[in-house]
């Protein structure tokens, strides 16, 4: 799921032995230019208008929507969509459309907690580990891998039942779930960046190891980590979601993504659209956030 | 056609009457970038190689000559194209070949002994797989037969005990035994042609000096036909019967090596000749024309006596001294080298004086401060005065700072200094290091390799260190390049009255900078004096073998 390894490649500056451009040769230091974007590249735009779009649901979904996300009129009760109901109403006769955009504030919010989560404490622990190295390095590591061992559903499962049901709670499940990966991916970047021979000149330069860290190794592992951060963005609304659906979430009436999947899925046979909308948002997002840490990955010096 | 090569193998006195084992008439290649557009890096090239000869293809990176070599053997990079010309191998066109047709050819007529013997080779198969699977590719032997010739083979190629390094991985084996794997490859199906791409540019010169000799006893031997490709222009001058040099994919010269080292006829051949320190190099010192002696009675800048170092080796074993004994001085103001191959402590040595390491015996005192003395924050408040200067500039610097930064970022390090003296101190250097101030907010990728070096020589000046410690500083530069660097340092060494400790496994590049030597084998030191005295006079057999192997003696003369 989140095994996605990160480690930056540094792109090989041109081919191996290709001679120097011919027509456009200004000056002897045209070796590789920056790397631009340098089409349009549709799939990206898309998908940051699909995160855009969900932002802006979360901000202010009474934008997007007038009709209430938690009641309805029963005489209402499972419209298709059409006329009214831009994507139908379920069983209590919510407007569908508006339970998605109000819902997007406990699945989106709920992600961000969870990857903040992972990332702060994930990060600070693998800058550690790496850093200093030796026992620590080791202990660290493999209380790492015991957390890594464990599937991420059955940790989440386990510290929601310990902190009580509700998002925050099972965002920060989510969190924990996602720290192995981050501490191993910033390990991973602080030892390649450590051993490369310009934090070593800017050591031999008499640089502390405070700035070193800040005007090197920071830096130059953030690339990677920020890639890990959408990817795990997008695995963390599927968390959420997963955990919603199974009722480890937010509690009805309340919309979350997830719960809407669950509740509809009683009326599956009959009502199509009350499980096929949330989830095909879902899918977009996650696939958007991929989409984005991957080129966040490729952009990289 | 075999016929006529086994038997014109030895005639290669007339070439001509043969038909040429490979022809490459106008060859062009070109490579697509980003946006499909194609770029040609291979303009009109015409060679030929008789039955039997060696050519050398020369030129610095970016000429095209590995091009045309992959061009040859139908390996181009896959944004690669043949636009025209022709590729005849024994008179057969092969350019138009499809893939699938061409792995006819190579490894049975046209074999390829590549760089970079570490990555050549499967880490998870046995050496004698590797040897093997070029036999079950293209004969019908069986399976024991196969086994013997590998093991014949890796004979013929000098490894000993081959039975029991055909069953070895390839990190078992050292780099020039990885090599000898690899040609034992080449030559299983004794191919006509045998492209070897710098294939002996990683290795120590007196490995690189033994495997040389390998293949040019191969070549006696069968006939088969070489063609080196190499930036070294004294590997051509020992090895090759003609010299081709390549520059921006165009042929600048070519003709019998002799006759090219001795009249070039384009100024580009001569630019290359002259900054080849191992063909100028030596009439010099012969001649008595070393560097002036430094006045004597200067004092010291760098003081190293009795260096131990070692290296924890593991639970229950001895440690590893990788450093044993040392001793030497450098006078303020001069340079020493220290020489040795790979695994002979040199760098260890360096990155002590640096402070990087805690000598785990003797004394380094540089500028009458002895290192082993300081504590932690005494160590960094010293290092203004003692600053290295890495090999290869493509990772020393940050990819991510900008020029400007680059050079001044040690000045923020020790007492605070005003924004604009900063700034001028970095123009200034970037003055002295030749560099336009341009560059100012360019990052290093926008940058080549020799004015990454160049940057990085100022980042080490901004501090104005007494010492600078070059380790292997010129060596992963093209030999143009490597000339201004070095005449950049001897001009910086002048004005500003550094003393330096250079590095390197290069001895044609002491000869031309050093004032004093040290000659470093596992570990220890085995000759040390001034440059001439151990250049003629050499003391210890490894120094003689260390100064036989430079190439670029040989066939200088016809």
């Amino acid at each position: 799921m989140s095994h996605v390894t990160l480690t930056a490649a540094p792109e090989t500056p041109g081919a191996p032995d290709t001679a120097a451009p011919e027509t456009q040769a200004p000056d002897e230091a045209a070796v590789p230019r920056r790397p631009r974007i340098s089409r349009l590249q549709p799939g990206l735009v898309l998908s940051w208008l699909v995160l855009g779009l969900v932002a802006l649901w979360t901000i202010a979904p009474g934008f997007f929507t007038s009709h209430s996300a938690t009641s309805g009129t029963a005489r209402d009760k499972l419209l298709p969509p059409g006329d009214g109901h831009l994507l139908g109403t379920d069983e209590l006769g919510r407007d569908l459309y508006s339970r998605i955009v109000h819902g997007s504030i406990n699945s989106v919010t709920g992600a961000l907690v969870a990857v903040a989560v992972g990332l702060v404490v994930g990060t600070l622990l693998g800058l550690v580990a790496g850093s200093l190295g030796g026992v620590t390095d080791a202990v660290m590591m493999r209380i790492v891998d015991v957390l890594l061992s464990i599937p991420g559903l059955l940790l989440s499962l386990s510290i929601i039942i310990i902190l009580g049901f509700g998002t925050v709670n099972a965002a920060i499940a989510v969190g924990v779930g996602s720290v192995a990966s981050f501490a191993r991916l910033a390990r991973a970047e602080v030892l390649r960046v450590r051993r490369s021979d310009f934090v070593e000149a800017a050591f031999g330069s008499g640089g502390t190891f405070v700035a070193v860290l800040r005007r090197h190794i920071l830096p130059n592992s953030a690339g990677s980590v920020l890639a890990l951060l959408a990817l795990q963005f997008g695995a963390a609304i599927l968390a959420i979601s997963t955990l919603g659906f199974l009722g480890y979430g937010a509690p009805p009436p309340t919309p979350e993504w997830g719960l809407l999947i669950a509740e509809g899925r009683n009326y599956v046979a009959t009502s199509w659209w009350l499980t096929t909308y949330p989830g095909l948002v879902v899918v977009a997002v996650v696939l958007s956030a991929n989409r984005i840490s991957h080129s966040i990955r490729k952009v990289q010096p | 056609m075999t016929g006529i090569l086994t038997a014109g193998a030895a005639a290669a006195g007339a070439p001509t009457l043969t038909v040429p084992v490979l022809e490459l008439e106008n060859l062009s290649v070109s490579y697509a970038d980003r946006h499909r557009r194609h770029r040609r890096v291979i303009h009109d090239v015409s060679l030929s190689i008789a039955p039997g000869e060696v050519v050398a293809l020369v030129g610095e990176s970016g000429s095209g000559k590995s091009t045309t070599a992959q061009a040859v053997i139908g390996l181009l990079a896959g944004n690669g194209r043949i636009d025209g010309g022709s590729i005849r191998l024994n008179g057969t066109d092969i350019a138009g070949w499809s893939q699938k047709r061409l792995e006819t050819i190579r490894g049975a007529k046209i074999s390829l002994i590549p760089q970079d013997p570490t990555s050549s080779l499967n880490p998870v198969a046995t050496v004698g797989s590797q040897v093997e699977e070029v036999l079950r590719l293209h004969t019908k032997l069986p399976k024991a037969e196969r086994r013997q010739r590998v093991l014949e083979l890796l004979e013929r190629v000098g490894i000993p005990d081959p039975g029991r390094r055909a069953r070895q991985y390839a990190h078992e084996l050292s780099g020039g035994m990885k090599q000898r794997v690899l040609i034992a490859a080449a030559i299983a199906l004794q191919p006509q042609l045998i492209i070897a791409d710098e294939a002996t540019s990683a290795l120590d010169v007196t490995v690189q000096r033994r495997i040389l000799d390998l293949i040019d006893d191969l070549r006696a031997e069968s006939g088969t036909a070489v063609l080196f490709v190499t930036h070294d222009l004294g590997v051509a001058a020992d090895r090759a019967d003609r010299t081709v040099v390549l520059q921006g994919g165009r042929i600048q010269e070519q003709g019998p090596t002799y006759e090219v080292l001795a009249r070039p006829t384009s100024p580009y051949t001569r630019q290359l000749i002259a900054d080849a320190p191992s063909i100028t190099g030596a009439p010099s010192v012969a001649a008595g024309e070393a560097r002036p002696l430094p006045d004597a009675g200067r004092d010291n800048a760098v003081e190293v006596r009795n260096l131990v170092q070692e290296f924890a080796a593991g639970r229950n074993l001895p440690a590893f001294r990788a450093v044993d004994g040392v001793t030497f001085s450098v006078p303020r103001g001069t340079t020493h080298a220290i020489v040795g191959e790979s695994g002979s402590g040199k760098t260890t040595t360096a990155r002590a004086l640096a402070g990087f390491q805690r000598p785990s015996g003797g004394h380094i005192i540089i500028c009458g401060q002895d290192l082993s003395a300081l504590d932690a924050k005494g160590l960094r408040l010293f290092r203004k005065h003692v600053q290295l200067v890495y090999q290869n500039p493509f990772t020393s610097l940050d990819p991510r700072q900008t020029i400007a930064r680059i050079i001044e970022e040690p000045l923020l390090n020790f007492d605070a200094v005003p924004r604009q003296r900063r700034d001028a101190a970095v123009r200034d250097l970037l003055a002295r290091v030749s560099l336009p101030e341009s560059l100012l907010a360019k990052h290093p990728r926008e940058l080549s390799g020799g004015q990454r070096q160049r940057v990085a020589i100022a980042r080490a000046l901004v501090l104005n260190p007494e010492v600078l410690i070059l380790d292997e500083a010129v060596s992963a530069l093209d030999v143009t390049v490597q000339s201004q660097i070095l005449a950049l340092l001897e001009e910086l060494q002048r004005e500003l009255d550094l003393s330096y400790v250079f590095i390197t496994h290069d001895l044609a590049v002491v000869r031309q900078i050093a004032d004093t030597v040290s000659v470093m084998s596992n570990g220890r030191q085995v000759e040390q004096g001034t440059v001439s005295e151990v250049f003629l006079n050499p003391q210890h057999s490894y120094t003689r073998e260390l100064i036989d192997a430079i190439p670029g003696n040989r066939k200088a003369q016809p």
